[in-house]
């Protein structure tokens, strides 16, 4: 396992791919863009662990801050309101 | 008709019964529990005292353990700073047992309302609230807070002024959450009995607001 890739504060945008299997990216943040709040630590994948696999490699699992406008568009009650997910480093790359 | 059971018809025929919720019969997960739950017991790992007991006190945390958190962080700045860098090591700081639990703290502030949610299924930090409300795994709440948090704040009786911001906390993975609200007005005086009798389990979900007119339930 490497070092976690991203610092808080780096601008991450998550994978749009939609695996078969057990995951916990949730499909409302698909594709959209955010800013690493924190790295909460490194866990073992749950894509592996609930299918009987050993979660390995373990996974930096970071929060990142999503602007709800960005989320949601024109439905967003307002602009500053954020929500905030915890998401695991195979799931997000560098926003271009 | 009597009984004030009225529906403008006699009674010739039989009424629907609301199923049980455990009316589904055993699906194969049922069946495999208690399968590996027989095994374990018939091993001599545990007892079926030892699970009862076990369940019973799972079942018997209440948000009293949150409630005292807050309270004290209201009344000591630096326990709260404490909280707010790892909530888990505070809790049990205060006696209060959190297992396995990664815990963070969001503060509220002048400026932002914090609430949780877990979108994905119902992580709640039972530890330290109990066990969580039917609301609060119900497919309405959780997949409404996120998009649209004031109102579902208030159908809670909760009105946020026009200047905060809210910031919703999606628990989706190995994180479990609670809010510490912001100490409310005319409570300067009071004690940390006195204060923690007013954080509700709503508070520490953040969909409520801690009130100094509010006695407990």
């Amino acid at each position: 396992m490497s070092e976690p890739r991203f610092a808080p504060g780096a601008q991450v945008t998550v994978a749009t791919r939609r695996p078969a299997c057990h995951h916990r990216a949730p499909a409302y943040i698909k594709g959209h863009t955010g800013t690493v709040e924190r790295l909460c630590g490194i866990f073992g994948n749950p894509e592996t662990l609930a299918h009987g696999g050993d979660g390995r490699p373990p996974q930096p699992l970071y929060r990142v801050r999503f602007a709800a406008r960005e989320l949601w568009g024109p439905r967003a009650e307002r602009d500053g309101d954020t929500v905030e997910v915890e998401i695991y480093e195979h799931w997000l790359e560098a926003a271009s | 008709m009597s009984g004030g059971h009225e529906h403008g018809h006699d009674h010739d025929h039989p009424h629907p019964f609301q199923p049980d919720d455990d009316a589904g019969g055993l699906t194969e997960h049922m069946a495999l529990v208690a399968a590996v739950r027989e095994l374990l017991i018939e091993g001599g790992i545990y007892s079926a005292e030892d699970e009862r007991r076990a369940i019973e006190r799972m079942d018997a945390r209440s948000p009293a353990a949150g409630a005292r958190m807050v309270a004290r962080a209201w009344v000591d700045p630096a326990y709260r700073e404490r909280l707010l860098a790892d909530g888990a090591a505070a809790a049990r700081e205060l006696g209060v047992e959190v297992g396995p639990t990664r815990l963070i703290v969001v503060a509220d502030t002048a400026e932002t309302k914090n609430v949780i949610v877990c979108t994905l299924c119902s992580c709640y930090p039972r530890w330290v609230l109990g066990l969580p409300p039917a609301w609060y795994k119900a497919r309405a709440y959780r997949a409404r807070v996120v998009v649209e948090p004031r109102a579902v704040l208030a159908e809670f009786g909760t009105q946020l002024p026009d200047g905060m911001a809210v910031r919703v906390h999606d628990s989706t993975a190995d994180m479990r959450y609670m809010v510490l609200p912001a100490r409310p007005e005319g409570t300067q005086d009071w004690d940390e009995e006195a204060l923690a009798a007013i954080v509700s389990r709503d508070c520490m979900i953040g969909v409520a607001l801690p009130r100094a007119d509010a006695k407990a339930a």
